[in-house]
């Protein structure tokens, strides 16, 4: 049973490994559906797309080194 | 019809995603072997193969029947997860704040356990030897096939997306055969970053055709997000490495 959960985990790890980045990407995708659904240019739908992509990734980068730097108790 | 833009990074993603995974599979069944001997080694890696091609057909009629924008996004979310999560793992590693991946290390942590087992459970020892490659085979040649579908099928480049993939594991496997040890000194994390910088670039083109954007400059326009992704990279650590140092010199 041990062997099939770690398989399992296993297997979500290779979408998700850390939460936040899954979840936030999928808001930013969500977002641009969103804008896409309003009728909203389509420019700007690719534009909060791309941008909020790169966005994500610093943002979780940085708490990803602040988390580091954090002393252990 | 797909051009060199998108046809050629599409290979290229799949060859090099693939080596870093073939590499991952090939040192635990290589683990495996100089523990257990080929049986167990061939036996588990056949059997992970003959999973992995019931996966492929079952999924390859079933990728043909969605209609190309609900492909075209569910394969752009599939590469952004993918491709941002090796980009910032590929960071962490060249920034120093996480270790790199060794493939002595795991070798000697595989090799480790199996003689554990081996010791505990004799009678049981050559079947868990297989399925400890079995496993490897499973779960790295799984991502191998997500990552696949993920840059091939958007474009109808699922051919040269295998052939990327092929190339990969007939490399490995080549090398492997000659060296008799494991692929220490493939550069995975440069490997990495190279990949994340392109299914990510890749995500974020395909999630946006699928949502009816048409980029200025059509195919071209992944090249921008190419130059993107790889650009703030490289800031990214640059910047995390130099507070890391900062920090270790107070």
């Amino acid at each position: 049973m041990s062997t099939l959960r770690q398989w399992a985990d296993e297997l979500l790890g290779l979408f998700v490994e850390d939460g936040s980045l899954a979840l936030a990407i999928l808001a930013v995708v969500a977002i641009a559906a969103i804008l896409a659904a309003a009728a909203a240019p389509a420019l700007l739908v690719g534009l909060v797309l791309f941008l909020g992509c790169l966005a994500v990734l610093v943002e979780n980068l940085v708490r990803a080194r602040r988390h580091a730097g954090r002393p252990r108790r | 019809m797909s051009s060199w833009v998108t046809v050629a990074p599409a290979i290229t993603s799949a060859f090099l995603a693939s080596l870093v995974e073939v590499v991952e599979a090939f040192t635990i069944v290589l683990a495996v072997a100089s523990v257990r001997g080929a049986r167990p080694a061939i036996g588990g890696t056949l059997a992970g193969l003959a999973v992995l091609a019931l996966i492929v057909v079952g999924l390859g009629p079933a990728v043909d029947r969605i209609p190309l924008w609900l492909l075209q996004i569910g394969v752009g979310i599939l590469l952004l997860m993918f491709g941002m999560r090796w980009l910032r793992k590929a960071v962490l590693r060249a920034a120093g704040l996480i270790a790199l991946h060794d493939e002595e290390a795991a070798f000697a942590a595989e090799t480790a356990q199996l003689e554990d087992e081996a010791r505990r459970q004799r009678a049981r020892a050559d079947w868990l030897a297989a399925l400890a490659a079995f496993k490897a085979i499973v779960v790295e040649g799984l991502e191998v096939v997500f990552i696949v579908i993920a840059v091939g099928a958007g474009r109808g480049l699922l051919l040269p997306a295998s052939l990327g993939a092929l190339a990969a594991g007939a490399l490995v496997l080549g090398a492997g055969v000659v060296l008799h040890r494991p692929l220490a000194r493939v550069p995975e994390n440069t490997l990495k970053f190279g990949v994340g910088v392109m299914l990510s670039g890749f995500g974020v083109f395909w999630t946006g055709e699928g949502l009816g954007v048409p980029w200025p400059g059509e195919d071209l326009a992944v090249l921008v997000f190419l130059a993107a992704f790889l650009t703030l990279g490289l800031v990214l650590v640059a910047l995390l490495r130099g507070r890391a140092a900062t920090e270790l010199a107070r």
